[in-house]
């Protein structure tokens, strides 16, 4: 007969545990699990990626409803286990009583709610589960919403960058002088604080909460020094404390947390208890790191063998996506302790080791995190290191006079080096798995679990990846360009400014390619670099572009093309009309369509038809829509105070000048405008890359949207009085983007990164730039405002639309 | 080998691609260097894909439709895909591109 495990909550710690379990006597136990949250365990780890909307709740299921079935598991999620009798051995549930052998007990802790007048109102949130992060999105969807976050240690600045990110205006206040105070020192906390404030998060630092003020929901909260702020949410993330109620009711043995031994036994011996309830030794936990460890040795105490748990060293690190940091040890000041600190003010990078006895017991770093596991190895270990005092600071790559290749680092690392601390996965394990055929994140992730649990070390597992695979690993495009450099675009754009390189070849060799001649991910990028960096001496290489943008067409399913001609500012005439119906008969074409962009669509074209189709398009006046390009594509308009009763100038006309002074150039990604005659905004404008909107007196330009995979209203830039402003302030940002765009970046992700401020002090606030910027784009226009169509149809380019030879001819004769 | 004369080298973009009709569908000719071809089928075994119109990086083309990327010398799916196209011989004598009719004949007649 299977003995009867229940297990009290569905957490990170208890999950872990039952995998082990069943990993090693799956017919031992009959498993009940309980679940005060309606659900089966996920990773709550990722929950503020969740809030900030870079991942979805079903992404972050660990468990799922077959895992329960397969393993046997009766799940009575939603229900709160409200009593252990230990007498007759059972747990009492909100729906009925479980006769349990053995007890696990594993229900995490509960967010600290500081006793404060208002703690109750509606709108008070705290940030434990996944319901706390369906509130937050909800309270985020109301336009202009206001957030105070009380608590600047990881949990708090976790959710303030997600409810950032969602749009909603945040600050945060922190008891303390620095944030994350107990991760960080002062150095580092102000780094971190300042990255927080240039994405737009008020920091308030010593701020003592009074009160949380309103009627029926929350309306503000009060300081000790009677600053009032206006909130309609405020989130407490303050600290937690480990949730004992069910054992102290059972009378098992507490002190802050469930007592534990080493073979994580409460004072009860069929009773195990694990995770963020217990303590062991006077120490309490709030990472999972260790809590992945007492699984293990509950699963082994569960079958009988003995194990003992040991709590090791944990670093921290924060997961918001731009901010690096990394903590781990001891890093208070002391008489008997040194400080090794480098710091580089340009790049925003901090690092500082704490040494003691010619150890390292503590670190800390911010901007650049790569070594960060490699100083936590030698903390762990004692590694005394004397011998490179004087380099340590600078990391592996430098020690025994190796260069500083960005791999070495890794390469570098021996076997038993963590690179998980989640999950506490070593680099050997790592190796082995891919070894054993994992070639990718993903693959390494599902063999050994690294990078499963917080994911901030996904970074270094795809170097291990690299190290060992050589060049048969693709590093992943956010991070270098592709498998072809360790540079990212960023490194790339500077060093082609910078160095001059003018040429393909150029960067190849002064950059270190690893390859002849890149791929087809880094070489569009490359030549798109090269092009708008040097417009006047490189020659823009058609062989180093997606077909699209080759044949000036967009290609279709079946390898035919559409073809879409520019109607400038959405106005055509009876005789354009008459040239693309004759276009469309003359070269059967199948589907003439109108646009999302105001103009008509030819759709499948022939490849060897489109040279004489664009002749003939051409005779009638028509060239290329570029609706193919990484470059202007539609400039929609409304018909404005010609017509319109409501028109307050002349936006159709306004919408032609700026297509026919933006056609033809190259950008990032693709660029779409939009001009309204009035706010009515019949032109759509507010979702282009920019958007003007006219009004009675002048131009209200505004930047950044998109209504594409993400659906992003623009921001306002200026308001300007005359059109020759408009015209100018238009041309001056695209060409800012054009300079400084990561390729496939779009206008919105590109202002995300550099800002809107910076944005507007290179093109608003300083009239000689934006002077500077519009002849740049000038000189570049010289090259690139013509009719690609034309050029493509003359006799020589268009037999490159034909088959070299026709053998089916030859062999028909 | 039946070597047939298909035409100069130069009229191949350097890092490109032309087709050459036959009965049993195009061949891609490519030119990853100047002095370099390979043939193979225009067709992905993706969804057919015409790899004469993908972009040419070292010895390899990566398709216009889905980017799946082949080796030009085993014709194998590089990656995780899986896949292969047919490859052809040829070659380039006085700056013609010779490619083999064996093949291409045979399954004509
Ligand atoms: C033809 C058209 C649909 C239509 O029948 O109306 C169209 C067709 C395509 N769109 Fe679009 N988009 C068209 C208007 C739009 C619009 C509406 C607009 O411009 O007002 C949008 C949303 C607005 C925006 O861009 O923010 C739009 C958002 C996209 C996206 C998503 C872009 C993004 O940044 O999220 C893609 C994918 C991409 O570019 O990477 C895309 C890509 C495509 C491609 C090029 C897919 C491809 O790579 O092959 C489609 C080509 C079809 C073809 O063979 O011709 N299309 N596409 C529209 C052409 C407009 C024109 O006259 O040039
Ligand atoms: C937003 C967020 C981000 C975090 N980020 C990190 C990070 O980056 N790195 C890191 O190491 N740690 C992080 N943590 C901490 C980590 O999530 C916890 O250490 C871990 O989840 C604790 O696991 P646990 O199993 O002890 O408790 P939990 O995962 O909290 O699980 C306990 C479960 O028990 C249930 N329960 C409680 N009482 C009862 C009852 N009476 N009856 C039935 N069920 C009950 C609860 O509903 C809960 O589902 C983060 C935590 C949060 C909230
Ligand atoms: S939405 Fe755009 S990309 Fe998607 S199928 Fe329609 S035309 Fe193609
Ligand atoms: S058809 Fe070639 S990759 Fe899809």
């Amino acid at each position: 007969m299977k003995q009867k495990l229940v297990v009290i909550g569905a957490g990170m710690a208890s999950g872990r545990a039952l995998e082990h379990l069943f990993e090693q006597a799956r017919d031992t136990y009959e498993v009940t699990l309980f679940n005060a949250e309606p659900r089966g365990n996920y990773n709550r780890l990722m929950l503020s990626p969740v809030l900030s909307g870079e991942k979805t709740y079903e992404e972050i299921i660990t468990h799922d409803d077959d895992w329960y079935a397969a393993n046997g598991v009766t799940c009575r999620f939603g229900e709160h286990v409200v009593k252990i009798d230990r007498a007759r051995k059972v747990v009492v549930g909100q729906n009925g009583e479980a006769p349990y052998d053995k007890l696990l007990i594993a229900t995490g802790s509960a967010p600290f709610i500081i006793p404060v007048a208002g703690k109750d109102l509606p709108g008070v949130v705290s940030y434990r589960d996944l319901d706390d992060t369906n509130a937050m999105i909800d309270a985020a969807q109301r336009p202009g919403a206001k957030a105070v976050v009380i608590g600047g240690g990881l949990l708090g600045l976790e959710a303030a960058a997600g409810l950032k990110m969602r749009g909603m205006d945040v600050t945060v206040l922190h008891l303390m002088g620095h944030l994350m105070e107990r991760q960080l020192d002062e150095a580092a906390g102000y780094l971190l604080r300042r990255a927080l404030e240039d994405r737009g998060i008020k920091v308030i630092c010593r701020a003592s909460t009074a009160a949380i003020l309103g009627e029926k929901r929350v309306e503000g909260v009060m300081l000790e020094d009677n600053t009032g702020l206006e909130a309609d949410m405020v989130v407490m993330a303050v600290g937690i404390r480990p949730e004992t109620r069910l054992a102290v009711d059972a009378h098992l043995e507490v002190e802050r947390g469930i007592s534990v031994d080493d073979a994580m036994l409460t004072s009860d011996p069929d009773i195990l208890a694990l995770g963020e309830c217990v303590e062991h030794r006077g120490q309490l936990f709030g990472l999972v790191a260790p809590l992945y460890d007492q699984a293990k040795v509950v699963a082994q105490t569960l079958i009988g063998q003995s194990a003992t748990f040991t709590p090791k060293e944990v670093s921290t690190k924060l997961k918001v996506t731009g901010c690096d940091l990394f903590s781990a040890g001891d890093f208070a000041e002391g008489e008997d302790r040194e400080d090794i600190v480098y710091r580089d003010p340009a790049r925003g990078v901090y690092k500082r080791l704490v040494l003691k006895e010619d150890r390292i017991i503590g670190a800390v770093m911010y901007g650049d995190t790569a070594d960060g596991s490699w100083f936590y190895n030698m903390i762990k270990d004692g590694t005394d290191v004397s011998d490179m005092r004087d380099t340590l600071i600078f990391g592996p790559a430098y020690q025994g006079g190796a260069t500083a290749d960005p791999m070495a680092a890794v390469a570098a690392l021996p076997d038993d080096a963590e690179i998980c601390g989640c999950n506490g996965v070593c680099k050997g394990q790592i190796v082995t798995a891919i070894n054993n055929g994992a070639n990718t994140l993903e693959d390494v992730r599902a063999v050994t679990k690294a990078s499963g649990s917080c994911g901030t070390c996904s970074g270094l597992v795809e170097q291990v990846l690299a190290a060992t695979l050589g060049d048969d690993f693709d590093m992943p495009t956010e991070r270098s360009v592709c498998g072809c450099t360790d540079l990212t675009h960023e490194d790339v754009r500077r060093l082609i400014k910078s160095q001059a390189l003018k040429s393909q070849d150029a960067v190849w060799q002064e950059l270190g390619w690893k390859t002849r001649n890149g791929c087809h991910v880094c070489r569009p990028a490359i030549n798109y670099y090269l092009l708008a960096d040097w417009p006047l001496d490189y020659a823009d290489d058609p062989q180093s572009r997606f077909v699209n943008e080759r044949r000036h067409a967009n290609i279709q399913k079946n390898g035919t093309y559409s073809v879409v001609p520019r109607m400038w500012g959405g106005i055509t005439t009876p005789q354009e009309l008459r040239a693309i119906a004759d276009a469309a008969e003359k070269y059967n074409v199948p589907t003439v369509k109108v646009t999302g962009g105001q103009r008509i669509d030819l759709l499948g074209v022939k490849r060897e038809d489109l040279p004489s189709m664009w002749y003939d398009l051409n005779q009638a006046g028509l060239v290329s829509g570029h609706a193919y390009s990484k470059g202007l594509r539609t400039v929609k308009t409304c018909v404005g105070s010609d017509h319109c009763r409501f028109g307050t100038q002349d936006s159709t006309g306004l919408g032609i000048k700026l297509e026919k002074l933006l056609w033809g150039s190259w950008t990032p990604h693709k660029v779409k405008l939009g001009v309204s005659g009035c706010p009515r905004n019949c032109a759509e404008a507010t979702c282009k890359d920019v958007g003007i909107i006219c009004v009675d007196s002048g131009y209200e330009i505004s930047v950044a949207g998109a209504a594409g995979m993400d659906l992003k209203e623009t921001e306002p830039l200026a308001k300007v009085a005359t059109e020759q402003e408009a015209i100018e302030v238009t041309t001056a940002y695209i060409q800012l983007y054009r300079e400084n765009g990561k390729y496939l970046d779009r206008g919105y992700k590109f202002v995300a990164k550099v800002g809107l401020d910076w944005v507007k002090l290179q093109v608003v606030d300083d009239p000689e730039n934006r002077k500077a910027l519009c002849e740049r784009f000038e000189i570049s226009q010289s090259i690139y405002r013509k009719d690609p169509w034309a050029e493509q149809a003359q006799p020589g380019e268009a037999e490159q639309f034909r088959p070299l030879v026709d053998l089916t001819l030859e062999a028909a004769e | 080998m039946s070597w047939l004369d298909i035409g100069p080298i130069d009229q191949i973009p350097l890092r490109g691609a032309r087709v050459v009709k036959t009965q049993l569908g195009c061949v891609a000719i490519f030119r990853p260097a100047e002095d370099e071809v390979f043939a193979t089928a225009d067709r992905c075994p993706h969804k057919g894909g015409p790899l004469s119109e993908g972009i040419v990086h070292g010895r390899s083309v990566t398709c216009p439709l889905h980017n799946w990327v082949f080796s030009l010398e085993t014709g194998q799916a590089q990656g995780a895909d899986e896949g292969e196209i047919e490859t052809h011989a040829v070659r380039v004598a006085n700056g013609r591109i010779l490619l083999d009719g064996s093949r291409l004949n045979r399954q004509v007649a």
